[in-house]
């Protein structure tokens, strides 16, 4: 019936026709993906949001005036709108405040000391009840707060190399340019020093009696933690 | 540091508390929070519209006029508030600056108004948020073309008087408006450009046959005379090259201008034509350089603003027509090998090869359709369809885009040629405002004579003849009394000047010419020849300085009437001597009490001209401005 010829034009118009229902086959099937409508995807994960309890028992838990809470939470909503931090936005502002160096890492470390519940957010309750601590708290419980922010692992004990990384992310805030210059084992040495004071039976760790009994007999730290009392 | 992260500063402060056992030294003293005020809700009130925030957000930024002391100069007693006389819209923008830290440009406000208020707040514009500050850019960037337009023609207008040869050479080649010979020079390279064109078409032309012959062109028919021709236009040309070369600020930069390319191309081949003697082989590529001398049609592009913004929309339009060029090309490629596939079984068929099928495609997607190569297949004709179809949309889509920047960038020059055109109605209502107010003194200082001197003859009635001026009017003219008063000059308007500087002219009084005292020497001489101009000179006090010394002690004033008729009176309890006429310094002989006269009073323009320190009086003799009245004054 065909041409010889016509057949082979025909043979084209085929060949195209089977490739192209079959690619719409596979995307219907969902093995490839040919529309690409992904952004929509990404939305939904930003909208949580929380309020915090009431203002009357939040001054209940806190030693802070209620006028002092409402100046917190302002601050606290202006920054995170929806009423939580997570560690990308804690990170962020706390880094504004040290633009030298990298805040990074010591950021990471007071996240997970606020974040009480490891939840990988902060609400307001726990941010208010750390500062609550931070500011008005009585020694001892600023010192276990501290133990508890330098104990990375939450094990109940400081090793070394926990120890090491807190003071390394300390002077990574400093920044390149400082004097005297920065040397390679800095971080080591005071890390050194820190163990010789505090580990009391030179186990290789410092438990949290040992940091509590250590701090207090040292006058300059006693003297430090009372240093920010008027913050607020 | 943000200031919006400022109330997050207890935390990382309170946060520090973690270094606190890591430190081997002890830690400075934390700084005493003196004022520690409880923070306070404060009341601005812009225009009526009340906003409220806390003092601690205005605080933020302390070097902006409401976050420093600068707002306690707004602050108002009674109401307990701080009250802005200013735009309230803007400053909402300004205070959710505050509140946020980041400044919004709104796309309503106008960009000069905007500005403003920012200056007024004490805040830089180059914080303004990256989502709004293409926006604010491309503004200010219309706003400043169109001031440094309007500032351009100004200045054009005040033609700089030291302009060398080549300099108005070349002024008057690139603006032929400027003057008569260079709109001569102007058209008559454009009749000579259309001329050349013209010859080079009618010399392709088949004439009529001479006797005997095949038809011939007529180029070769007249051949003298089209040479001629020839020869006449490249010389203008030519002319016309050299002269802009020699007239260019920049020569370097001219030779690789396009124009001047144009004209180099354009002229080229004629001498490359007459150094090429008749040989056979190069007479070819002779042909071809022919072809160049329809470049000159492009010489028009000097004459034609249209084709200028013609060539700089293609040139804008680069990327789109490079996009135009390429998507084509994809779909020629594609649909030529699958019409060759498709057509390759059948006999006879035309597409032979796939460049081959170019040429099909092209002028089906184009959908021109010549019709000499034609599928003769079913699938050929089917895929010559679809072909077809796509061409359509595919030459539709940048098409679109070139046009929107063709007619974007020709309303631009509309508007600048509008701009320039009302230009000269702005000016003229700008200057009859400020004669309006000037002659509003003039006028008021009329009326207050006439008070005085009513007053005087104890006419109780008709006390305030005239308009009545309001309170801030009276005031300024209190001030331009002042200021009389001050330099012993008085105001007149325009007629009275002119006709002063004729009187004085007339009266060729030698040391009426002679600058004596003012700082000003050549003004004189230049007051009557520039009288033409609107802006008038003050001309100095003429009269030589030992007379003038020597007149000091005397007591008799002469005080200018302003307007002749009306003036019955002067100021107080003087003689009016009507109509002087001749100038005062004539009859200095005849008075032996002071003739101070300074011929020809300043003129008035409201932003004060310079005017001459008179010379320093005696206290009790005022050196008064004179025109054709006098008036004797005894000085006591």
């Amino acid at each position: 019936m065909w041409a010889e010829g016509e057949s082979e034009g025909l043979h084209t118009l085929g060949i195209v026709v089977v490739v192209c229902s079959s690619l719409k086959l596979l995307h219907y099937l969902g093995l490839i993906d040919l529309s690409d409508d992904k952004i929509e995807d990404e939305l939904e994960m930003t909208m949580v949001c929380h309020r915090p309890e009431g203002l009357e028992q939040l001054e209940a838990q806190t030693n802070f005036t209620k006028r002092e809470l409402q100046v917190l939470y302002r601050g606290f909503k202006n920054e995170c709108p929806s009423g939580v931090v997570n560690e990308e936005t804690f990170k962020q502002i706390y880094a504004q405040f040290f633009p030298h160096g990298d805040a990074s890492m010591y950021a990471h470390y007071l996240f997970h000391a606020f974040d009480t519940t490891q939840t990988g957010s902060v609400k307001f309750e726990d941010f208010v009840t750390a500062l609550s601590i931070l500011l008005r708290g009585t020694v001892h419980e600023k010192l276990r707060w501290t133990f508890n922010l330098y104990d990375i692992n939450k094990d109940g004990y400081i090793n070394k190399e926990e120890m090491m990384d807190i003071v390394k992310a300390i002077y990574d805030m400093m920044g390149k340019y400082t004097y005297p210059v920065l040397k390679e084992d800095t971080p080591r040495q005071h890390v050194d020093i820190f163990f010789q004071k505090m580990d009391k039976n030179k186990d290789g760790i410092v438990t949290l009696d040992e940091f509590l009994e250590s701090c207090q007999e040292d006058d300059n730290i006693m003297r430090s933690l009372q240093l920010f009392q008027n913050v607020m | 540091m943000a200031a919006g992260v400022a109330a997050w500063l207890p935390f990382a402060r309170a946060a520090a508390i973690g270094w606190m056992p890591v430190a081997n030294c002890p830690m400075p003293l934390a700084p005493a929070d003196k004022n520690k005020r409880q923070d306070e809700l404060i009341v601005l009130n812009v225009s009526g519209r009340r906003f409220q925030t806390w003092r601690t957000t205005l605080e933020r930024y302390p070097d902006t006029l409401l976050g420093s002391t600068e707002k306690e100069f707004f602050f108002n007693e009674d109401t307990k508030e701080y009250f802005f006389d200013r735009d309230p819209e803007v400053f909402r923008c300004v205070l959710n600056f505050y509140r946020t830290g980041k400044l919004h440009y709104p796309r309503y406000e106008c960009i000069s108004a905007y500005d403003d208020e920012l200056a007024f707040y004490g805040i830089l514009p180059e914080i303004i948020g990256d989502c709004c500050y293409e926006e604010y850019k491309d503004r200010k960037r219309e706003n400043a073309e169109r001031l440094m337009d309007d500032n351009d023609s100004e200045n054009n207008q005040e033609s700089m008087p030291s302009l060398s040869f080549r300099q108005t050479m070349w002024r008057a080649f690139e603006n032929p408006h400027t003057s008569t010979l260079a709109l001569v020079f102007y058209y008559v390279t454009g009749f000579f450009i259309a001329v050349s064109v013209i010859t080079n078409v009618v010399e392709t032309v088949p004439c009529g046959t001479a006797p005997g012959s095949k038809e011939l062109p007529c180029g070769e028919r007249y051949s003298v005379a089209f040479f001629c021709l020839d020869t006449a236009c490249v010389m203008i040309f030519t002319v016309e090259y050299l002269l802009r070369l020699f007239a260019a600020p920049s020569r370097y930069r001219f030779i690789r201008s396009v124009m001047s390319i144009i004209d180099v191309v354009a002229i080229m081949p004629y001498y490359i034509g007459l150094v090429m003697t008749n040989n056979e082989d190069v007479s070819g590529a002779f042909v071809t350089l022919r072809v160049f001398r329809v470049f000159r049609i492009f010489k028009f592009s000097r004459h034609s603003q249209g084709l200028r913004i013609l060539g700089y929309t293609l040139k804008s339009c680069a990327s789109e027509l490079g996009f135009l060029l390429f998507s084509l090309t994809m779909a020629i490629i594609i649909f030529a090998t699958v019409m060759f596939y498709a057509e390759k079984g059948s006999s006879a068929s035309k597409f032979t090869s796939i460049p081959a099928s170019f040429w099909y495609t092209i002028v089906t997607m184009t959908t021109l359709g010549y019709g000499d190569m034609v599928p003769k297949t079913i699938a050929g004709k089917i895929f010559g369809s679809i072909c077809s179809l796509s061409g359509v949309l595919v030459i539709a889509l940048p098409v679109p885009v070139i046009v929107s920047n063709f007619s974007r960038i020709y309303h631009q020059n509309q508007r600048a040629d509008k701009r320039r055109a009302q230009k000269k109605a702005r000016l003229a209502r700008i200057r009859v405002a400020k004669t309006g107010s000037s002659n509003a003194y003039l006028h008021s200082k009329r009326n207050g004579l006439l008070n005085e001197a009513l007053e005087l003859m104890g006419t109780p009635e008709e006390e305030h003849m005239g308009k009545t001026t309001s309170l801030i009017e009276s005031q300024h003219h209190h001030l331009l009394h002042c200021l009389e008063k001050t330099t012993n000059h008085e105001f007149i308007d325009e007629q009275m000047f002119e006709q002063n500087c004729m009187e004085s002219s007339m009266q060729n009084y030698p040391s009426t010419r002679s600058p004596s005292l003012s700082s000003h020497p050549g003004l004189t001489t230049t007051c009557c020849s520039r009288r033409s101009k609107k802006t008038t000179h003050l001309p100095n006090s003429n009269l030589p300085a030992t007379r003038l010394r020597s007149m000091q002690e005397l007591s008799t004033i002469h005080i200018q009437g302003s307007e002749q008729p009306s003036l019955t009176t002067s100021r107080s309890s003087l003689n009016l001597k009507a109509d002087d006429g001749l100038r005062p310094n004539c009859k200095t002989s005849q008075i032996t009490t002071a003739i101070i006269s300074i011929p020809t009073p300043p003129a008035l323009t409201p932003e004060g001209e310079s005017r001459p320190p008179p010379a320093s009086p005696g206290p009790n003799t005022n050196i008064p401005s004179i025109a054709s009245n006098v008036v004797k004054v005894s000085a006591l």
